[in-house]
């Protein structure tokens, strides 16, 4: 019997090293696979609110998090692609052509 | 120490050491596969909190399609070992004390709260089977379910056009 802290203890620590990816690395890819690293600990501390309480919504939204995680990989992979053919690369520093 | 809880340690251990590989590897190609192993690991996870529906879901969804899109798209691209240009001195040690902070605040939140304090134990077998996650989706949840149609739907037709050569020019 685990308690249920301790799941959420690894949901936090999960979502903050998701975090810390998005705010350290330059490489687009690699964000984008900490925006989804951080959607999966959401996902975990919802599967374990849903078995804490029994109420089955909770791995019902699990299913929607994960849907919507498909459509933005599948628009996020295709801008990706279109900066890269444009800019060769996919560095976000280099990605400044707004800048005054 | 029941099994439960040395599975869950261990489990545990193997999530957070190929999360911080993903987040650590030079190489994005190693990345996208530490992350596949995350994504297996957390279906464990999902086993072990009596959900094998989502578990199969994860497996298939995040560890299955997701991830190959990814390595397709670092192949296709060769963008497995680009060089990270020259990033702010000072900008790494912030991120990370920064990182600290926002856990130290959860982990002290989640426990301060005491909002669910008791264990998880085995739930009636036919909690979170697929037989009662189809029930519910297609009584309760049937308006979000048929609006997550229409996103995928549009998120297809925008990958399209995203990607498509542009007529005439170099697109």
């Amino acid at each position: 019997m685990v308690p249920v802290s301790y799941y959420l203890t690894l949901s936090a620590v999960l979502f903050t090293i998701g975090a810390l990816g998005v705010l350290i690395r330059r490489n687009a890819l690699i964000i984008f696979m900490s925006v989804e690293l951080m959607l999966n600990a959401a996902n975990v501390a919802f599967v374990a609110f849903a078995s804490v309480y029994e109420v089955l919504s909770g791995q019902i939204f699990v299913f929607f998090v994960m849907t919507v995680a498909a459509a933005e990989v599948a628009v996020g992979l295709a801008l990706i692609v279109a900066i890269f053919r444009t800019k060769h690369s996919i560095d976000v520093d280099q990605l400044n052509n707004l800048k005054g | 120490m029941t099994v439960d809880l040395i599975l869950f340690f261990i489990v545990a251990l193997v999530a957070i050491t190929t999360a911080l590989g993903m987040l650590l590897s030079r190489n994005a190609v190693y990345s996208a596969l530490f992350l596949v192993l995350n994504f297996a690991t957390v279906a464990v996870f999902y086993l072990l909190l009596a959900a094998p529906f989502i578990a199969i879901t994860q497996v298939t969804v995040y560890a299955g399609a997701i991830m190959v899109l990814f390595l397709f798209v670092i192949m296709l691209l060769g963008a497995d070992a680009l060089p990270e240009s020259k990033v702010l001195p000072w900008q790494k040690p912030l991120a990370v004390t920064l990182a600290l902070i926002l856990a130290l605040e959860s982990v002290y939140l989640l426990f301060i709260r005491q909002t669910a304090a008791g264990g998880i134990g085995a739930p009636n077998a036919e909690f979170g089977s697929p037989q009662a996650i189809g029930t519910m989706l297609f009584n309760q949840y049937l308006l979000p379910f048929e609006v997550t149609s229409i996103l995928l739907l549009v998120a297809m037709v925008g990958a399209i056009v995203l990607t498509k050569k542009q007529k005439g020019g170099q697109g």
